[in-house]
């Protein structure tokens, strides 16, 4: 406790600087910062002492726009927060406008959706493994994740024309049916994967640097995690055995069996060992998936003009980076009278502060890179 | 828009109790053999999604708070309570400490402008042990100081901020209230019903980006 009152005490004082501090600017244009973060450093000598987080230079203004848009018409625009994970922003703004409705998307829907989401989380993961590696100097992993993201796009280009920004899913169920031979399509990417996941792993997890450069750094209390809000793979390294896809499960999620990766110490490194292991579940989440599609219609009851009766609706999902809420307030006309998202991401960043505080300049890029942050997302 | 809202909003909350969801039931069943044409009600009763919440949860709050806890409804099965503001931080320890509603996931407003309280804060609350979610609610004058929660709650620093930069509503207690998305010297408050979408703080966006508009 008395731990924390003095760091409030030393972010109160921010500008104040001891005889040996100096401040140094880190970003917005720094290829580790991920995108457009800027952090302020204090800095004595290599250790930082504190930082302020300086972002908003991706803000558009996408609360603003959802109500001015109905409900149809903003779906595409949550592709565009975490822009590496588009599929989970929707699958999450879908289901909870279909809650606010009280519909329910088909079976065949729901499993469909699981399985694009779970491929999404992978090559989410995979971006994250990619540019975490670099940014602390292996150069490898980078080129043997994108090689295996590429073979998702496909699969997703192939499903609904779109890589990045797909807008896959649509408010009561899907867009678009399957094409044909996309389980197979699925089931060659899940088979070779394991074999590429064990590539990454030879590269790195008995790597000394890596180790080296992971180990101790950046450690999160399961405390602190739940009093900063982090939450995801961050929350999981810290020890709390906690998903939102085991604890309160939606799409079709309940019907698979799959493990809930933890870590002990909270670090670097075990945030990479718990992504690791998120990616070879979701794998096995794909595999099962597959197996078993129930036939039937992909989309819902739903009308052309959505009015949702009065009243609000609060829904998350278990998003690549965290918790992803939903929090729609309808005035039963045919646009949002509000839409609040609550995204990971943003509040994730939050816990940067006190995961960097006595550490060396250069851990703060190892740092910033297992928080897995996406500024289209931090800023919205 | 809010203006028509506002009416369709609040009768809902108090109806329920009158027992509509049965009724329009038992019309169309009486109607449907009679003549197609009544079909349309069928689809209307849903409407009747607030319902006066009374259980455990609510009672506990309600010994232990009593009139600070202004009205418990479940909208679409999801609980909130409204709650007297000057009561907040009271409200908030307790939920924390007593209740374990230990994650604040996510705290935010809504605007409501012909509402003699114009705001709402809105702060949803995860339990970790008990698996469930429950929603407060504040009504917030304009110009009203609400207390900070970031004492209990960490996270509620960054998520505050964001509520005086889109709202204007002024947290007393937080340790560094400033604008976070917006720069710091922006005019005016972007998710206020009041301001329009296309509108913009033209003086700053002509001093700092040197164009005319961003539109």
């Amino acid at each position: 406790m008395a731990d924390t009152v003095q760091e409030d005490a030393t972010q109160k004082n921010g500008t104040l600087l001891g005889a040996d501090e100096l401040v140094l600017n880190m970003g917005p244009q720094h290829p580790s910062t991920h995108g457009v973060l800027r952090v302020k450093l204090k800095i004595d000598g290599e250790r930082v002492r504190g930082t302020e987080c300086v972002i908003g230079y991706l803000h558009r203004g996408v609360e603003k726009i959802a109500e001015n848009r109905t409900y149809q018409q903003f779906a595409p625009y949550v592709d565009r927060m975490d822009y590496v994970a588009a599929i989970s922003n929707g699958l999450g703004y879908c289901e909870t406008v279909e809650k606010l409705l009280n519909v329910e998307a088909p079976a065949r829907a729901r499993v469909i959706r699981t399985i694009l989401t779970e491929l999404q989380r992978i090559a989410s993961h995979l971006i994250w493994l990619g540019t975490h590696a670099l940014d602390i100097g292996a150069l490898t992993p980078l080129f043997y994740c994108l090689r295996e993201r590429e073979e998702i796009l496909k699969i997703f280009e192939k499903y609904c024309g779109a890589r990045l920004t797909t807008h896959a899913f649509r408010i009561g169920g899907l867009q678009y049916e399957a094409y044909d031979g996309f389980e197979k399509d699925v089931e060659r990417f899940c088979k070779d994967f394991e074999r590429r996941i064990q590539e990454y792993v030879d590269l790195l997890t008995g790597n000394s640097i890596w180790i080296g450069r992971t180990r101790n750094v950046g450690v999160l209390s399961a405390a602190d995690c739940i009093a900063l809000g982090a939450s995801g793979p961050i929350l999981r390294a810290s020890g709390v055995k906690w998903d939102l896809r085991k604890a309160q499960p939606y799409a079709a999620y309940d019907q698979y069996k799959f493990e809930i990766p933890v870590g002990t110490n909270g670090d670097t490194y075990d945030r990479y060992m718990v992504r690791m292991e998120e990616l070879r579940q979701s794998r096995l989440i794909c595999l099962q998936a597959i197996e078993n599609i129930p036939t039937g219609p992909i989309l819902g009851k739903v009308g052309k003009v959505l009015k949702p009766p009065a009243g609000e609706i609060y829904h998350s999902i278990e998003a690549p980076k965290g918790i992803l809420g939903y929090y729609i307030v309808s005035d039963g006309t045919t646009q949002p009278y509000r839409v609040r998202i609550r995204p990971p991401s943003f509040v994730n960043l939050q816990a940067f502060d006190k995961m960097v505080r006595g550490h060396l300049v250069a851990d703060v890029v190892a740092i910033i890179g297992t928080l897995d942050i996406v500024l289209g997302e931090v800023d919205r | 828009m809010a203006e028509e809202s506002k009416p369709s909003e609040k009768p809902e909350i108090k109806q329920p109790d009158a027992g509509t969801p049965p009724a329009p039931k038992s019309v169309s069943a009486a109607a449907s053999p009679a003549a197609p044409k009544p079909a349309p009600p069928p689809p209307k009763p849903p409407p009747a999604v607030q319902l006066p919440l009374d259980n455990e949860l609510v009672r506990r709050y309600r010994e232990r708070f009593g009139a600070a806890i202004l009205d418990a409804v479940e909208d679409r099965k999801q609980p909130y309570l409204v709650i007297d503001s000057a009561q907040l931080h009271e409200i908030a320890r307790y939920s924390r400490d007593e209740e374990k509603l230990d994650l604040l996931e996510d705290y935010t407003a809504v605007d409501w402008p012909r509402r003699e309280k114009r705001f709402d804060l809105v702060a949803i609350l995860y339990s970790f042990p008990h698996n469930i979610r429950l929603r407060l609610k504040i009504p917030v004058a304009l110009g009203e100081h609400p207390a900070s929660i970031v004492d209990i709650w960490p996270t509620a620093n960054w998520l505050e901020r964001e509520i005086f930069d889109m709202f204007g509503i002024e947290f007393s207690g937080h340790p560094g209230l400033k604008r976070i998305l917006l720069p710091d010297e922006w005019q005016g408050y972007p998710l206020r019903k009041d301001y329009d979408i296309l509108q913009q703080d033209t003086a700053w966006v002509r001093e700092n980006l040197g164009i005319d508009s961003g539109q």
